[in-house]
């Protein structure tokens, strides 16, 4: 028996929908994205009370215990992970909400009645599936546990091709005839595409492919909704679904992408098929007494950080440099990339954890002209955001993503941990410039001798 | 008339969904992306229903498998947007300690 009628159970979706809508106001302004994460929160623990008490459920044995776990598991893993690593979390967390929204749909086949309600299955538990294996991928690339250079077979778009229409052809079949065994083989054939959509996927992209696939759980959870005749599963995933396209088209402008040469361009040939090779052409490395004197003698310095400060750890090291910079006089900025890191706004939550005030962030569009007047650009494990590839050469996978200017600076310097090509694989000239000047090793430890040398001077 | 309903709730989901993210920095792309992530997470209520109407041994399995899914996206989802936002706030007291 239900606890509460089915106008109190509507009501209370009502209440959960809103406090969605709420959340995600308050996610796009800095002031209120905290307070609007609580909102959803508690939308979300209505929504899961209001299911216990307006259903008649059996085994609630099981599910409180397995919901028990799954808390257990991932309140740890948000609480404990790197903030480098966590774009992976979220592809992850992406992917098992897609891979439920699938299975939940599968398990509705019989109860499923009607032709809108049989389409709705079939596309949750194909969208679900290609979700789901697509999110594992991408975490397997931004973890590098795989390559994060695009991944293309002979005939991949055969492959393809054969499998939408198998796709289609297994979502017919399951809405004429309701056949669990070939809902089951169309879950597969998602598994099997989610995978091939996003091997192609060169590595500066995968940010892209994340939200787009977030916008894809979305869309397959509304469906699901649709499935189980709830409309709080449809107006949230709706929501998700359609916030995650403006974002995700939002996110590829940022890097001067359009999202279908995202997703399709590595079929054409095209996209970010970068070499891997490293060159042996002469650069001109430095030690970190030379830089702390190219640094010490400057009147403005603009420090363009990337994923490799992050990586190493170096925020706080390199906000002491700052400060040293800033006490002899030395005007010092960091120009932030919208895409530095690994997703858009990624350096910004990372530079914030070491605590560097937000008036010293400034945004590309605010830094770029000041590159001219500037003495030293100090860049800290960042390749892509500056390479002038994107501008000078239109073969050049990374063509038209807006760079900072680091090379109009007066003197570049670069810490790098070693020549080789940044996330998107592709050689940067800028590397072999005459005014640069390169200092190999972990940043933190660059970054730790350059601060004393700087002191000393 | 009910699928004209779902598709009036649907439709009218969409523009909203359009409208609340429209201008958003690309500063706050991550978290946005996270709490949206966190969000779709609400499919626990559909993997609840399923595992409470299941009848047979390999359903409930499956079902609760959605379920295990289900609450990692969710509660995973919340407490990391939670954890990233921190930091934006962390960074308003840095501020405010130096002003004065």
């Amino acid at each position: 028996m239900s606890l509460i009628t089915p106008e109190v159970e509507a009501l209370l979706y009502l209440f959960a929908a809103v406090a969605f809508i709420l959340a995600l106001k308050g996610l796009s302004s800095p002031k209120s994205a905290r307070r609007g994460n609580v909102i959803g929160a508690v939308g979300a623990i209505v929504g899961v009370v209001t299911v216990f008490l307006a259903e008649e459920l059996k085994n609630i044995g099981w599910i409180l215990i397995v919901i028990g776990i799954g808390t257990i598991i991932s309140i740890p893993a948000s609480r404990m992970v790197k903030m480098t690593q966590m774009p992976q979390l979220v592809a992850l967390f992406n992917g098992v909400g897609g891979g439920a929204a699938g299975i939940v749909a599968l398990l509705e086949l019989f109860a499923a009645d009607s032709f809108g309600f049989l389409l709705a299955v079939a596309f949750t538990v194909f969208v679900g599936s290609v979700s789901f294996s697509g999110s594992v991928v991408t975490f397997l690339k931004l973890q590098e546990v795989m390559t994060t250079r695009p991944v293309l077979f002979k005939g991949q778009q055969y492959v393809m091709v054969i499998l939408t229409i198998a796709a289609l052809a297994g979502a017919v079949i399951v809405i004429l005839d309701q056949n669990f065994v070939v809902a089951s083989l169309l879950m597969a054939v998602g598994l099997v595409m989610g995978v091939l959509v996003v091997l192609p996927v060169g590595g500066a992209d995968v940010p892209i492919v994340i939200s787009l696939l977030n916008a894809l759980t979305g869309l397959a959870v509304a469906a699901s909704g649709l499935v189980l005749d709830n409309t709080l599963l449809l107006v949230a995933g709706t929501l998700v679904g359609a916030s995650g396209t403006i974002l995700t088209r939002a996110m590829a402008s940022a890097m001067g992408r359009s999202v279908t040469n995202t997703i399709f361009g590595a079929f054409k040939g095209g996209s970010t098929a970068g070499s891997a090779e490293v060159s042996d052409r002469p650069v001109k490395s430095g030690s970190a007494e030379d830089v702390a004197i190219l640094l010490g003698y400057a009147q403005r310095v603009i420090v363009v950080p990337g994923y490799g400060l992050a990586v190493a750890q170096a925020q706080h090291t390199m906000y002491e440099l700052a400060k040293a910079l800033e006490e002899k006089g030395i005007e010092v900025v960091f120009g932030i990339h919208p895409v530095a890191g690994r997703m858009p706004g990624h350096m910004n939550v990372l530079l914030a954890e070491a605590n560097v005030p937000y008036e010293v962030l400034q945004e590309m569009d605010e830094v770029n002209p000041q590159f001219k007047t500037a003495d030293v650009c100090l860049v800290v494990g960042a390749n892509d955001v500056v390479n002038p590839a994107a501008k000078t050469s239109p073969g050049s996978p990374i063509f038209g993503m807006p760079i900072l200017n680091a090379g109009e600076a007066q003197q570049v310097v670069f810490l790098k941990r070693s020549m080789r090509p940044g996330f998107a694989g592709i050689e940067n000239e800028l590397l072999y410039e005459p005014n640069t000047t390169l200092l190999f090793g972990d940043a933190k430890d660059s970054l730790g001798k350059v601060l004393s040398a700087v002191k000393a001077l | 008339m009910e699928e004209i309903k779902i598709l009036t709730y649907f439709v009218l989901a969409v523009f909203v969904g359009f409208e609340v993210v429209s201008k958003v920095s690309s500063t706050l792309h991550t978290p946005l992306m996270s709490g949206a992530n966190a969000i779709h997470g609400i499919i626990l209520v559909g993997s609840i229903i399923v595992a409470g109407h299941a009848d047979t041994a390999w359903m409930l399995a499956l079902a609760l498998l959605a379920v295990l899914m289900a609450t990692v996206n969710l509660v995973g989802g919340f407490v990391v947007t939670d954890r990233m936002l921190e930091m934006f706030s962390g960074k308003k007291k840095a501020q405010e300690g130096q002003a004065r």
